[in-house]
């Protein structure tokens, strides 16, 4: 049964996948790759990668499906038909997009088998101070690759803002949104962001021990600002504003200076000490959840706009 | 037990792959859009019934998949409305509304 | 006999989801289908809730059960109501 299980969740994986290249229409194929994402999870719990799956249901239902969706939106508005005739194959994207699949097919063919790292981290585990293996390749032994890859979300994020107008510069992040007032997309936005916000803080909590971490509970937590903004109910921050600043770069820097402070001790750049490795991590997952909601959460906001109500 | 619930997980995941038909079909944005949330809550539905075979990990999943099962419908009719961060109660419906049985069809 | 009552309440879940997924391709208008799926949403995921809680070994996932279900509850009324409101604001002027 737990085969015929798997093997519906590969054919549904694979169906969604195909539907959402091979389908015509830019809204059909949004929604299935909605779906694919939901699929996804499910897949990744079957595998037992609970800390992956965390990851896909927060990114997949939390933020791709909105950042799509708004696309969707600004095209059909921007041009009256996000839906393109259709014109054919187009040869040179076919191309390189079959060649970019055949390389990736040849990368992942040359690959060596992946040996599951069994007794070294069962060996280096309890140095680590956390019992989530994940967190502890992620915060400890590789922290390295985290802290370059918290940067690279903030570079991310500035790119983006280089995209807004000159003219904008001084508004306010995104759209403005509004709603009802006492409607039902304000209650949904009153109701959930409680409840999202616990949700966040405990997946970063429990992250040491368990299945969690900063970047899965740093995602519930910008999904959470999202529906309260989406909602009306707070005016997102304009880009000059500091406090906000400082939360972008709280969790880089916190990261960073506990490296160096491991570097000035003896520990070594990015090393603990045994002792307060635990606590260390926890400090620098939660900071680093701050940022990464922060960096997200204005990510999918997108550059500033004009037309906010002061 | 565990053979029975994953017997029924797997009839969940087939009436999601059902009701992807209705994605695929359309015709209106809605229906499109509505099928998609069905998924969501067979998806749910699934996790929950393999989390007592996998040391009920797989709550945690559910609980995040439940807390955003909205999220995306949200985004739907904000993206639709006519600037782009409506809602679509703000919209006065009127009287002369048309026969509801008339399909809105996105393409 | 707790097993027992697990298998009915499940088994009555699966039943909705597939009423719910019927509805969804056999009604048709959206308003009707919207109807039919949010009987899945509500009672298919709740007596699968129900019948799964009674196999927990703690209270902590019975009450995870529960915040599972509730969120549903609260993401199908709200969708429901928004896309019934959208798609009648959508056919208003074509």
């Amino acid at each position: 049964m737990t085969l015929l299980l798997d093997a519906v969740l590969c054919v549904l994986l694979l169906g969604t996948a195909l539907a959402a290249v091979l389908g015509r229409g830019v809204f059909r194929a949004i929604v299935f790759f909605i779906v694919y994402g939901l699929l996804l999870s499910v897949g990744w719990v079957r595998l037992e990668a609970v800390n992956v799956a965390l990851a896909e249901a927060a990114i997949g239902a939390g933020l791709t499906g909105i950042l799509l969706l708004t696309t969707y939106g600004k095209l059909t508005r921007v041009s009256a038909e996000a839906e393109p005739d259709d014109a054919g194959v187009n040869l040179p994207v076919a191309l390189v997009s079959v060649a970019v699949a055949g390389a990736l097919a040849w990368a992942w063919s040359v690959l060596p088998e992946p040996t599951r790292p069994r007794a070294e981290l069962a060996e280096a585990l309890p140095r680590a101070g956390v019992e989530n293996p994940v967190t502890a390749v992620l915060l400890s032994f590789r922290a390295w690759d985290t802290l370059l890859e918290s940067v690279v979300l903030l570079a991310a994020l500035i790119g983006l803002w280089l995209l807004g107008r000159d003219e904008d510069w001084q508004q306010r992040l995104g759209v403005p949104q509004h709603a009802r007032p006492g409607g039902i997309m304000t209650s949904f936005g009153r109701v959930l962001p409680p409840v999202g916000f616990l949700v966040g803080v405990y997946l970063v909590f429990i992250g040491a021990d368990e299945p969690g971490g900063a970047f899965q509970g740093g995602t519930v937590l910008a999904a959470v600002g999202l529906v309260a903004a989406l909602a009306g109910l707070i005016q997102p921050p304009r880009i000059g504003q500091w406090q906000w600043h400082a939360g972008l770069v709280l969790g880089p820097l916190v990261f960073l200076l506990a490296g160096v402070a491991g570097a000035l001790s003896d520990s070594g750049f990015l090393g603990y000490p045994e002792a307060i490795a635990g606590t260390a991590i926890l400090v620098i997952e939660a900071a680093l959840a701050a940022s990464i909601a922060v960096t997200l959460a204005f990510l999918v906001i997108g550059p500033p706009e004009k037309g906010h109500r002061e | 037990m565990t053979l029975w619930l994953t017997g029924v997980a797997v009839g969940v995941l087939c009436t999601l792959g059902f009701a992807l038909l209705r994605v695929w079909h359309g015709p209106g944005r809605a229906d499109r859009m509505m099928a998609a949330q069905l998924s969501g809550t067979a998806g749910v539905a699934a996790l929950v019934l393999l989390a007592p075979m996998q040391d009920w990990a797989a709550l945690d999943v559910a609980l995040l998949l439940a807390l955003f099962g909205a999220l995306a419908a949200v985004g739907f009719v904000k993206a639709t409305s006519s600037d782009g961060g409506g809602d679509p109660e703000e919209v006065d419906i009127g009287a002369d509304t048309p026969d509801p049985t008339d399909r809105n069809a996105d393409d | 006999m707790i097993d027992l009552a697990t298998y009915a309440f499940t088994g009555i879940g699966l039943v909705f989801f597939v009423a719910g997924t019927v509805g969804l391709l056999r009604f048709p208008d959206v308003f009707s289908r919207l109807h039919a799926l949010t009987k899945a949403d509500n009672l298919g995921l709740g007596f699968i809730a129900l019948g799964v809680a009674l196999q927990a070994e703690t209270w902590r996932q019975v009450a995870m059960i529960a915040v599972i279900w509730a969120l549903a509850l609260l993401a199908a009324g709200t969708v429901s109501q928004l896309i019934a409101r959208d798609a009648l604001i959508k056919r208003d002027g074509r």
